[in-house]
């Protein structure tokens, strides 16, 4: 199967094994690819996959609602449910609709924490308050997610306006890729920042689906 | 028709024309005609405070409201911003000399931890433009750095911003170190930032939680005359 990033951005992901599986993971479509990685390497057959837009990123106000409506529409045909989101920007609302449907969710507060593993994250955050993250999904969206969102094709004149206090580009590599690499330095230096490549793997996105992944049983 | 046809030539437009053109060109984010048609206002004998009312802060309420419907987007006010504070930029000094209204006195700045200033900047530029004198602390703010500031300018309104949801706790810290130093009544709290609510405005014990730049004005406006009123009452 290929999964398209334009897609995983505008319309999300729908991974459906004809009612096989026992655990839905709902997940955000920026990590998409990560947990069908992980789905295939520890072989969590009886897990599907519905992933919603991953642009509601640049709307997190929206992605509470989101969710809501898909585990109400799909949480009839499941044993159980994961939220596969950290909070992303959504001020503890997320968490609110997950605890009202007695759903698990990722911990932490965005997926450059997670992807770092929380505590690792939260101790360096202090000393990184000017890094922008990117990860390998951000990397290949940068047009979709960052440069035109800021309106940099149109108004490149306002970098400064929004990068002024950046030192560096920190890319969190899920995977050894490097044309990723290339890309994520050409970023770097399209924003004018400082680049560093921080192999991460998938931090605390593995621990977090292999618990709900076990507690459903394989 | 030629783009020479098209061209509208700022200083040929009467008074009423040239506010509504302004009020466009604001909303375009021409800077250059923006200073343009300040420099030809005040050619003309407009007060400063009269443009800067009438051209620069009513042409960024009709931004500031678009962008709070979803019709503009942060590009987009920060251009108009842009225009705006060039104008500024002329006003200012004028302003100084010919006596405009004084509102009040903000401190203002982003929390520790968050780098974050767009929301922040766009507050401080619309206050001064509804009057208020702002001292801006800039990101990146301790406890210690906003009570310094506010008692050093002996401050009505702090305001305080945060773009994080793993940086605006440290709101209710300042509020709390106000309340231990019994100086928290002494000050208008007003926070502001795109994860925060009113919920969380009331949650840490802030006065007001204002949405948008125009929502802070008006409510500055309100508690600087609640306060004036107590004065005089009491």
């Amino acid at each position: 199967m290929t999964l398209s990033d334009r897609d995983l951005t505008e319309e999300g992901l729908s991974l459906d094994a004809g009612g096989a599986a026992r655990l839905l993971v709902i997940g955000c479509g920026a990590i998409a690819r990560e947990i069908l990685a992980l789905k295939a390497a520890n072989g969590w057959t009886h897990m599907d996959l519905a992933c919603l837009p991953a642009i509601l990123h640049n709307h997190p106000d929206r992605i509470a609602p989101a969710v809501e409506a898909m585990i109400k529409e799909k949480s009839a045909r499941y044993e159980a449910i994961f939220v596969a989101y950290a909070d992303c920007g959504t001020g503890g609302l997320l968490e609110e609709v997950c605890k009202r449907h007695g759903v698990e969710m990722i911990a932490g507060p965005h997926c450059y924490s997670f992807y770092e593993g929380n505590t690792r994250f939260a101790e360096r955050a202090a000393d990184e308050i000017d890094s922008f993250y990117l990860t390998d999904f951000l990397v290949r969206q940068f047009d979709a997610f960052v440069w035109r969102p800021l309106g940099l094709d149109r108004h490149p004149e306002l970098i400064h306006s929004y990068f002024a206090h950046y030192r560096r580009l920190v890319y969190q590599a899920q995977v050894d890729d490097p044309a990723l690499d290339v890309k994520a330095e050409e970023c770097a230096t399209r924003l004018g920042l400082a680049y560093e490549r921080r192999k991460t793997g998938y931090g605390d996105l593995a621990t977090a689906l292999a618990a709900a992944a076990g507690a459903t049983g394989t | 028709m030629s783009d020479e046809e098209d061209d509208i030539i700022l200083s040929e437009l009467d008074n009423e024309e040239l506010v509504q053109q302004m009020h466009d060109d604001l909303y375009d984010g021409l800077r250059e005609e923006i200073e343009e048609g300040v420099n030809i206002l005040l050619e003309r004998g407009w007060q400063p405070y009269q443009v800067l009312t009438e051209a620069l802060v009513s042409g960024m309420t009709i931004v500031g409201n678009d962008f709070r419907d979803g019709i503009l987007f942060v590009p987009e006010v920060l251009l108009a911003a842009n225009a705006m504070k060039g104008g500024m930029a002329i006003l200012k000094p004028l302003l100084a000399e010919t006596g405009a209204p004084r509102m009040g006195k903000m401190v203002i700045g982003t929390v520790k931890g968050d780098i974050h200033d767009i929301g922040k900047n766009l507050v401080s530029m619309m206050m001064e433009g509804a009057g208020f004198e702002v001292v801006d602390l800039g990101i990146n703010n301790s406890v210690d750095a906003y009570l310094e500031a506010l008692e050093a300018e002996d401050a009505d309104i702090l305001g305080m911003s945060a773009l994080l949801t793993t940086t605006m706790p440290y709101m209710k810290v300042v509020i709390d170190t106000l309340n231990e130093k019994g100086k928290r009544d002494d000050y208008i709290v007003l926070v502001g930032g795109a994860p925060l609510n009113e919920e969380f405005g009331r949650a840490i014990g802030a006065d007001a939680y204002c949405r948008d730049a125009a929502v802070a004005v008006e409510t500055a406006k309100d508690f600087i005359a609640r306060k004036h009123n107590q004065m005089a009452a009491g």
